[in-house]
């Protein structure tokens, strides 16, 4: 019976690029940025590194396909370099091939790395393209806030919410992602903004005005991991964070095709629930310290709150209202600003989550961003579209 | 003997008041203002001949046996493709069988009347049997012309055989000249007209009435035999003219509809003889004129059937439904006269994998899905391992058809960054009455038209068009039930 990943490999170094409309630089710029800053951090040479999995998702865009540009890029020496792509959840993958890489014996120093570079389509608003014969033939040629922006009304019916009330929960998700994110200087997005502007903000995807939707960034993000062992005989002084659980869910067909109530998302609850078996969670609420979840829009955050078994169904309104995920609440959330804020290069941002989790495990953060009773960090993220999607659950801790 | 079975109609939703055009473009052109009365239809950006050919024809066949239709002829001036058979497309979106005949009638504004003449006569032969006929137009004219205000979009069809006839055909007389009234190139968009006295006096007028009169000297008839006259002809001079020289009475003539649909081509006869039809009693002789290249005069006797006919829509039902479209630049940009800014994001069009096209016609042209045999559970886009989970079953599936259901929005946006002609985009997850779900996108509607729980029947319409290699999409949306009057 396989026992999980927890505990079995040890985050030796992390790096990620300020996030945001780097026009100056290439997706290989950022991805050299964000690997100096994790080379630096884990205090190895280049050559140690034995194999690495890279994450980009719009290589239409991007660096291109294949593992090729990166390696040249990086200059790695000949060691097995593999491109992964899994939607949003691209980075977390990336970082879960590299865990199962060390986990399994075959390497004890491997990079997981994710870039993505957005800003040169030349229109705001993710690329398009990329579901399909099927899409390109038939379906409606959707956009991500028009997809995400379905699950307020089904979210409506199901609870028996008015709209308004569900808008004014949204709103304060959105006010909080800011404040966080202005506190941060790699954050996209640094500007506080009040319940007022959110609520008045232009409708993008109705019922999705412009501040429910998060920043559409370049960026990259690094982690060198290791074996718990060679973590702590080179870092002997220091905390050492370890992966607890990586678990991903990909919808089956099931939200489409056959029955679905458009509000709750069955993904997300499969990769909680097997994120928290790994990790040997009992209660989310109480024992989960902080959480970057895939709040690429202010109603998947929402939603989030209760698929992660933290917020009761059809509750999550009363704890978002009441700063439950605030920086000062109980189970603070988007803590670096969240894709919201910090942004939202695809293929780097499940690494900038857990980068956040990171610095908090080994207390690198100034005391105005810092979560009170740090133990264990949760990063979420969820790629496609609600119905037809992939999620990430991810827990990090000290060893 | 062999004639009309079933007619249908189709009028696009949308209807622009001429006043619109009169108001835009009179200081280049005053003379439109001559033609400022009523309104015309406009098809909705994302339709074209084909798709509007297709609603007729399932009017037309609505409590037909598809299953028995052997041949379908469509005729249009405008027809989306030059080479890729339009009526296969129709044929493929209404479900007919594969093994049957096919026919584009193009070329002249008679080809409408020339297909349903086709195609009676095929039934006579008593070699093919049971034929749909329809006729479908968008002609264009040049901004500020006499014949944009003129022109109308509309499409009517009809089933030809040789049982339960409502019309039968007695009789018909064409002539064919070279008369180039109006000509349009292969690769020209806007008709263009030589001067409208000559159009009228030696066009219209002469060739109407040789035809006409032919028909009654072939016949040994009269005008006075015939309960209804119906001809096209969108100059109101040389209608009053034709009338008044062949002695045509208020009661016999059948309006053009020029107030309310325009001048509808290669359809335009077929639209006014199936809106004739509505009132016919059995008796009733009517002549139509198709006119263009020439004229065909075709002579129709209604039977005792029409008694036990209930036309579904037809052309009326469809006039009643109607919104308005209020915006003249609005019009420009859905016919490509003016080019619209749709942001970079709308210049961004993928490869049309025609191999891939072909494998899936039935799920894209035709909205077939599955049905799991081992959980009877439908599901679009067709499936091979059944997508409940609690069944799973592998290719245990039969064919299940989605275009003829109705279905509920259980969720929807209005998303003003998706790239689309007619913004917001709206699009919806819907379920379908008898079961199966799919994201589909919401045409011929504003927001305000769109709530969960609205009722939706499926409309086949244009997905996309490929300009750089001039390929059209086609695919199935929803359209929000109207209470129509």
């Amino acid at each position: 019976m396989a026992d999980g990943i927890k505990d079995k490999v040890a985050i030796l170094g992390m790096g990620c690029t300020r996030f945001g409309e780097r026009w100056e630089c290439s997706g290989e710029d950022l991805a050299i940025e964000a690997y100096k800053e994790c080379l630096e951090d884990a205090g190895i040479a280049q050559k140690e590194i034995q194999a690495c999995y890279m994450g980009s998702c719009y290589d239409e865009v991007g660096i291109g396909k294949s593992a090729v540009h990166l390696a040249n890029a990086l200059k790695l020496p000949h060691v097995p370099v593999t491109r992964l792509e899994n939607y949003c959840a691209t980075a977390t993958e990336a970082l879960r091939a590299a865990s199962y890489a060390v986990a399994a014996g075959a390497y004890d120093m491997v990079l997981a790395i994710g870039t993505e570079k957005l800003k040169d389509t030349g229109f705001p608003g993710l690329p398009t393209g990329g579901g399909g014969t099927d899409t390109l033939l038939a379906n409606p040629d959707a956009t991500g806030p028009g997809m995400f922006a379905q699950l307020a009304p089904a979210y409506c019916k199901k609870y028996g919410i008015e709209m308004p009330k569900v808008k004014e929960a949204m709103a304060h998700i959105s006010v909080k992602s800011h404040a966080n994110g202005s506190m941060n200087p790699k954050a996209h997005l640094r500007r506080p903004v009040t319940m007022e502007q959110v609520l008045n903000s232009p409708i993008i995807a109705d019922p999705l005005g412009l501040f429910d939707c998060c920043g559409v960034s370049d960026g990259a993000a690094a982690a060198i991991v290791t074996t718990p062992e060679i973590a702590k005989s080179l870092k002997p002084n220091q905390d050492i964070v370890t992966v607890k659980a990586i678990q991903i869910s990909v919808a089956s067909g099931q939200e489409t095709t056959f029955a679905w109530d458009g509000a709750n998302l069955i993904t997300n609850q499969t990769a909680a629930k097997k994120a928290y078996e790994e990790a040997g969670i009992k209660d989310p609420r109480t024992e989960i310290s902080m959480m970057e979840v895939h709040d690429c829009f202010s109603i998947t955050e929402f939603v989030i709150m209760e698929d992660l078994f933290i917020s009761p169904f059809g509750k999550a309104y009363d704890d978002i209202m009441d700063g439950f995920y605030d920086l000062d609440g109980k189970v603070p959330c988007q803590v670096d600003g969240g894709l919201k804020c910090f942004g939202h290069p695809i293929g780097a941002s499940g690494l900038r989550m857990v980068y956040a989790v990171y610095e908090q495990l080994l207390d690198r953060i100034p005391e105005e961003r810092k979560v009170k009773n740090m133990e264990l960090g949760l990063t979420h993220n969820l790629g496609g579209e609600p119905a037809k999607g992939v999620v990430s659950v991810s827990i990090f801790g000290r060893l | 003997m062999a004639g009309i079975c079933s007619y249908g109609g189709y009028v696009p939703r949308y209807r622009m008041n001429r006043g619109l055009v009169v108001g835009a473009m009179a200081w280049i052109n005053p003379i439109i203002m001559m033609y400022a009365a009523g309104e015309k239809a406009v098809a909705n950006f994302d339709e074209d001949p084909i798709t509007m050919g297709m609603a007729a024809g399932v009017d037309a066949l609505t409590g037909k046996d598809l299953s028995s239709v052997e041949g379908v002829y469509f005729a249009s001036t405008t027809m989306p493709y030059i080479e890729r058979q339009n009526a296969a497309i129709i044929a493929l979106a209404m479900n007919l069988n594969e093994n049957i005949r096919s026919a584009d009638y193009g070329g002249s504004l008679k080809a409408g009347t020339t297909a349903l003449l086709s195609a009676i006569e095929g039934v006579e032969s008593k070699r093919i049997n049971n034929i749909v006929v329809t006729a479908a137009e968008t002609r264009q004219g040049r901004p500020g012309s006499p014949q944009e205000i003129i022109f109308g979009d509309a499409a009517a069809a009809f089933l030809v055989g040789d049982t339960d006839v409502i019309a039968e055909l007695k009789g018909s007389y064409s002539v064919t000249y070279d008369f180039p009234d109006h000509i349009r190139g292969a690769n020209t968009k806007y008709d263009r007209q030589w001067e409208d006295r000559w159009c009228r006096d030696l066009g219209y007028v002469d060739f109407i009435m040789e035809s006409i009169n032919g028909l009654l000297d072939k016949y040994s008839m009269k005008l006075e035999d015939f309960s209804k006259v119906i001809y096209a002809c969108s100059n109101a001079g040389g209608r009053k003219k034709t009338s008044g020289k062949l002695g045509v009475t208020p009661e016999q003539d059948q309006p053009n509809l020029q107030d309310q649909i325009g001048e509808a081509g290669a359809a335009q006869p077929l639209v006014m003889l199936a809106q004739a039809l509505e009132t016919a009693e059995p008796g009733d002789k009517l002549l139509v004129v198709g006119y263009g290249s020439g004229c065909d005069a075709l002579y129709f006797e209604v039977t005792e059937n029409i008694k036990n006919y209930k036309p579904a829509k037809g052309i009326s039902g469809c006039l009643a439904n109607k919104a308005a479209l209020d915006n003249y630049t609005k019009f420009l940009v859905w016919r490509d006269s003016l080019e619209g800014e749709i942001g970079l994001r709308g210049e961004v069009t993928d490869y049309s994998a025609l191999s891939a096209l072909w494998r899936k016609r039935k799920q894209i042209m035709g909205m077939w899905g599955t049905k799991c045999t081992a959980c009877n559970s439908p599901q679009y886009p067709p499936q091979r391992i059944c997508a409940n989970p609690e069944c799973r079953a592998i290719d245990q599936t039969e064919p299940y058809r989605f275009a003829d259901k109705t279905g509920t929005i259980a969720s929807f946006t209005n998303d003003m960054l998706a790239a689309t002609l007619d913004p917001p985009a709206i699009y919806a997850r819907v379920e379908f009455d008898g079961g199966g779900r799919n994201m589909l996108d919401i045409t011929d509607c504003s927001p305000e038209e769109v709530a969960q729980g609205t009722k939706l029947t499926m409309t086949f319409r244009r997905k996309y068009h490929d300009k750089q290699r001039d390929i059209i999409g086609y695919c199935w949306k929803g359209v929000p039930v109207k209470e129509v009057a």
